[in-house]
């Protein structure tokens, strides 16, 4: 697995409102592109070659799945970030304030007074 | 030599504009409560006088990212851009430009090099809410030079609680020895007890009222032997999964010394409890 890949993911998307718009509207096209043209860049000019998504990483990125994004340990604040983004809106239009973070955080209860899978990159560390 | 008008601690809760500035019908019940704390804080900077402004923050992965993480970095340039398109898009925090002062970020690096910090340093720096929210709610005018330090209480591994404290000593020994008969002063940002994208976020209280309140005693009072005893990053991650942002309030009274604050203020918010700390170290503006 990647996490770095991940996070790379939820950077990247987070910061740019075109890639927004799209993994909002159809994210599994817009999964399918970043790998292909958006991932792989280091910079304007250079490509990278060592990171990739596994299945699970792949699946939960397109499922908007942060709870599945949560046990894999991509950094919280990513993950929430961008995910406000994309459900704040509509959630506060149905239900008011803050309803899509609360439910966001009901849809994590299991881990209550439980360790949090560790957001740090590498395995040992696993806190 | 310069003198350090004040030194601030406080949280950066990056609704504050947004919730005391929609229309009245719409805000949360506690905002005009919420302005009334934050207005009287920001009078004990005004009250300073301040020339110049050290700011601490940490970057929330707005213009950092894994590729290049830094532990403490410095701002040297002579201007900086502020608030990014997703902070603009979450929060409603308008964009800015700040000036630097690039003698002091200069003096400053030199000194913490020499102190055994080797920061990284940027010259091409855009500041992110950790930043300008303390801008927002201390110097709305934002009419003062800043030189931005940032720290990294984000990404694991961590520099520890003791080393916090140990820079912001440092910082204070270079504000003392900067040649300038400027009056400077240090403000810093960071949380008490605060979880994001975990279970315990977005409750009616922070996610650990208990260790907010003896955090609030331990800076009200001077007490790094107490924070130094009690905390740790494991216990921080108990008290909330971002709750490592109270690293940079240890800074800010690592620049104050251990001694007490002159003004100390809280407000219990959904989420988080908001807590304000001001020293006037040298009594200057007591």
């Amino acid at each position: 697995m990647s996490k770095y890949y991940v996070n790379k993911f939820l950077f990247t998307v987070d910061r740019d409102p075109e890639l927004l718009r799209r993994y909002k509207e159809d994210p599994r096209s817009l999964v399918a592109s970043w790998e292909q043209s958006i991932g792989p860049k280091l910079n304007d000019a250079e490509l990278s070659t060592v990171n990739f998504l596994t299945d699970a990483e792949r699946e939960a990125l397109i499922g908007h799945d942060y709870v599945a994004l949560f046990e894999m340990g991509a950094h919280f604040f990513l993950s929430l970030t961008i995910f406000i983004a994309i459900y704040d809106e509509d959630y506060m239009a149905k239900s008011g304030p803050l309803s899509f973070q609360r439910e966001f955080a009901e849809k994590l209860q299991h881990w209550t007074g439980k360790d949090y899978p560790s957001v740090a990159l590498w395995q040992a560390a696993a806190r | 030599m310069a003198t350090l008008a004040a030194v601030l601690a406080t949280t950066h809760h990056p609704f504050y504009l947004k919730a005391t500035t929609m229309p009245p019908e719409q805000q949360m019940p506690q905002a005009a409560e919420w302005k009334r704390k934050v207005e009287a804080y920001r009078e004990t900077l005004t009250r300073a006088k301040p020339d110049i402004l050290v700011m601490v923050g940490a970057d929330h992965f707005h213009q950092f990212f894994l590729d290049n993480y830094p532990q403490f970095l410095i701002g040297k340039a002579p201007r900086y851009d502020a608030t990014f398109y997703n902070e603009e898009r979450e929060f409603g925090i308008p964009k800015y430009v700040l000036e630097g002062h690039e003698e002091l970020s200069n003096f400053m690096h030199e000194g913490l090099m020499e102190r055994g910090f080797d920061f990284a340093f940027s010259h091409e720096l855009k500041l992110d809410h950790s930043i300008i929210c303390p801008i927002i709610t201390t110097r709305p005018d934002a009419d003062l030079p800043v030189v931005p330090i940032y720290t990294n209480i984000f990404v694991p591994p961590l520099p520890s609680p003791k080393r916090f404290w140990d820079l912001g000593r440092a910082i204070r020994e270079i504000i003392d020895e900067f040649p300038s008969d400027k009056r400077i002063a240090a403000v810093g940002s960071g949380h008490l007890s605060l979880e994001l994208g975990g279970p315990r976020q977005f409750k009616e209280t922070g996610p650990d009222p208990e260790f907010d309140r003896k955090a609030i005693e331990w800076l009200s009072t001077g007490n790094i032997d107490a924070i130094l005893e009690n905390v740790t990053h494991e216990s921080m991650t108990k008290s909330g999964n971002a709750t490592h942002g109270f690293m940079d309030l240890i800074l800010m009274m690592g620049i104050a010394g251990p001694i007490p604050t002159a003004y100390h203020d809280n407000l219990d918010l959904f989420h988080t409890m908001e807590a304000y700390f001001t020293w006037y170290p040298e009594g200057a503006a007591a």
